[in-house]
């Protein structure tokens, strides 16, 4: 395995760029984004020269793409105001004073530990809950499974990482997959081997810390064949920050007869922008899913994708959207039958409460000679009141022949005749919404381990109460 | 003495008077019957009296443990002890009925997720409805599925006779409960209800049929056409309405059901 030896890289840029850096090198965090800036993020990392190649390549198609319109209104994001690239120490500098008062609360609704809600809160920069952690690493090692978060893998690991990364989602492929290979930095990086089954479900919260829980993470999971893992990511409790722009990646490649399946919940704050690309390549009879749960956030964009490449690759999407005043969740999914036989579901859940705004954007694609696929949309939205909104906007192209589409929408809000039958058993009113809202989305609330199931239920419970900003 | 008191009752739907002026009183230990034809306002009543929120109250009042409860939203005035058994219950997805009953039992007993003394405890919960269950011939089974989804016609109406069992009231409305319902199913209803009867329950049936009263003997029938009382009495009148159905009020319905095939 070829190694880049970490000084040399680092001398290395520190000629080819010129920079001056003194022995005691303290990293000035800086706004905006040049190629300085991508380079010096480089550097600090000490990266390999292809990777610094790369991000540069990538600021350059992110400078050339327009800004998507389609969408969201994305117009407000001020790409100068945003700092790229903070060192765990630098994030450190808030104190728990600092918070505004509704995201405490919420910490104490739910009964987030106190180093965990320091965490979220980036009080503090790191949170281990050390000794499951270590236990489960050894565990993993043993048999051949890498969970590290993705600079580590970059470093440990060069050529698988070289060999994936990129792959699935190529810097071009949007204006901000472009942004995040230009400026990435955290993440988590999984490789299964073949036959390997990991039975409990990899959580980044294991070893969450600032690092890969930064705003321009970038997450690789390779599933050789036969493998199956579960990951986990993010937690229903708000995570706050006062940096406005997330802007993830993931990607994701499941070999023959493998499966994996990518469990999300965010919850950010409602500053935040939260703008993400996850995409998987689904070959020979694999199966891809995504169980993608969206609450916080000013706006989001996200359309988890399976790329089914090969005959009896299955995707499948289940997601939820919550959006309150203020917020506009704009999600979906994406199916792309590139193989005959291959078979995906987009099952979407979005409330809308207090004049909050939701839209199902999805893409069925069927590539011509793609024969006897199926897919099955179904999208339902629960209106809380007259001034929320949602939104349907399912898009399908079908070039193949012997193709079962299935498209299905409901809009609806919270029925009197249910409300009233349950408050007729002495439940009050509020309750009774909220038992309404958690029914409505219990097709993906079943899908979560019990902690997190039990926790979206209290958020949720939270939300229609109106006590979370 | 009157434990529960309708004075001069009048509502409407949707602009429309249905209700002109009805007037009853129940003690608790009695069983009422209202009697009536299609259209006659039946529904609005059993609506109206638990705070439907399309029947509009157009005059008087309905007095229960001192207070009006015309002006209580739905809950209170089930924790206040009122009970309403729907003609078409309601499905709710994605809620169980175990927990649907859970949290009834915890709003009825005043628990608000702070004071644990009130919360029903899981043994007391199982052992409640274990007993109930049995009256009823229901089991296990039906407990983590959602609130009468794909309930059939006698399951739906047996779950809300176990929701009453289990809450307790002490004015229950039993809203049509005969309708759609094999001659078994009716017999393990009334089972179950007759076994709630006694000195701290007031129940008032609503039904067009006569044939439930055979199983839930009443101590009082009224008859309701166009909104008013027209006529009450004892469980005679049954028998009277069992013969002639209500044409003496110029309506040509029988009181019997038509034979299920």
């Amino acid at each position: 395995m070829a190694t880049v030896p970490k000084v040399e890289v680092g001398t290395d840029y520190k000629e080819k760029y010129g920079f001056f850096v003194p022995e005691e090198y303290v990293f000035k965090a800086k706004r905006g984004l040049n190629p300085d800036i991508v380079k010096e993020i480089s550097w600090m990392k000490q990266e390999p020269e292809w990777m610094t190649k790369m991000r540069l390549r990538s600021l350059e198609i992110f400078r050339k793409k327009p800004m998507p319109t389609w969408g969201a209104d994305l117009s407000v994001i001020d790409f100068e105001n945003i700092f790229y690239y903070l060192k765990a120490s630098d994030k450190q500098s808030k104190t728990w004073e600092d918070l505004p008062p509704d995201i405490k609360a919420t910490y104490d609704r739910l009964g987030v530990p106190e180093a965990e809600r320091k965490f979220l809160a980036g009080v503090s920069a790191q949170y281990e809950s050390e000794v499951v952690y270590h236990s489960l690493q050894e565990e993993l090692t043993k048999k051949g499974v890498i969970f590290t978060d993705t600079d580590s893998a970059l470093r440990d690991h060069p050529d698988l990482f070289k060999e994936y990364f990129g792959t699935v989602i190529p810097p071009a492929d949007n204006k901000f997959s472009a942004l995040n290979t230009a400026v990435w930095s955290g993440g988590s990086f999984i490789y299964v081997p073949k036959g390997v089954r990991v039975d409990i479900p990899l959580q980044a919260y294991f070893r969450i810390n600032a690092e890969n829980m930064g705003q321009f993470e970038r997450t690789l999971i390779i599933c050789d064949e036969g493998s199956f893992v579960h990951y986990i990511e993010g937690c229903t409790a708000p995570i706050y920050t006062t940096d406005s722009l997330h802007s993830a990646v993931v990607e994701i490649i499941v070999k023959k007869n493998a499966r994996c399946r990518y469990t999300t919940i965010q919850n950010w704050s409602t500053n935040v922008f939260n703008l993400v690309t996850k995409r998987a390549m689904a070959y020979g009879d694999a199966t891809m899913e995504w169980v993608d749960g969206n609450l916080g956030s000013q706006i989001t964009m996200k359309y988890p994708s399976v790329y089914l490449m090969e005959p009896g690759a299955k995707g499948d999407v289940l997601s939820v959207a919550f959006a309150g005043k203020g917020q506009h969740q704009d999600a979906g999914g994406k199916m792309i039958h590139v193989a005959p036989n291959t078979t995906s579901t987009i099952t979407s859940k979005s409330i809308s409460k207090g004049g909050g705004r939701t839209s199902y954007r999805g893409h069925i694609k069927i590539y011509p000679g793609a024969n006897n696929c199926k897919s099955f949309v179904k999208c339902d939205a629960l209106l809380l009141d007259d001034e929320s909104r949602s939104d349907t906007y399912p898009y399908n192209d079908v070039d193949a022949e012997n193709v079962t589409l299935g498209h299905e929408a409901t809009v609806s809000k919270v029925s009197d005749e249910q409300l009233f039958y349950l408050m007729s058993r002495g439940i009050a009113r509020a309750e009774a919404e909220t038992m309404i809202v958690n029914g409505f989305i219990e097709p993906f609330t079943k899908e979560l381990p019990l902690e997190y199931a039990v926790e979206l239920n209290r958020l949720i419970q939270l939300e229609m109460e109106g006590s979370v900003g | 003495m009157a434990d529960f008191e309708i004075k001069d009752l009048r509502a409407s739907v949707e602009g429309r008077q249905i209700l002109k002026g009805v007037s009853l009183s129940i003690a608790k230990g009695e069983v009422h019957a209202v009697m009536g034809p299609n259209g006659s306002g039946k529904s609005t009543l059993s609506h109206t009296l638990m705070g439907h929120p399309g029947y509009a109250v157009d005059g008087g009042e309905v007095l229960f443990k001192g207070q009006n409860v015309l002006a209580l939203e739905p809950d209170a005035r089930a924790r206040l002890g009122m009970f309403l058994a729907f003609q078409y219950p309601v499905v709710v997805p994605g809620i169980s009925m175990a927990n649907f009953l859970r949290t009834a039992l915890n709003s009825k007993r005043g628990y608000d997720g702070k004071d644990k003394s009130k919360q029903v405890t899981p043994k007391e919960f199982r052992s409640m409805l274990k007993g109930e269950l049995e009256v009823l011939h229901m089991d296990d089974s039906f407990l983590p599925r959602y609130i009468n989804d794909g309930f059939s016609g006698g399951e739906k109406k047996r779950a809300e006779i176990l929701q009453m069992a289990m809450l307790k009231p002490e004015i229950a409305i039993l809203d049509e409960t005969d309708s759609g319902l094999d001659i078994d199913s009716i017999k393990f209803v009334a089972e179950a209800v007759n076994r709630m009867r006694g000195p701290e329950l007031g129940i008032l049936i609503i039904t067009h049929y006569t044939r439930v009263l055979e199983f839930i003997k009443p101590d009082f029938v009224h008859v309701l056409v166009d909104g008013k009382f027209v006529l009450s009495g004892g469980p005679e009148v049954a028998d009277r309405l069992e013969k002639t159905g209500y044409s003496e009020w110029g309506k040509e319905e029988t009181a019997q059901p038509q034979e299920v095939a």
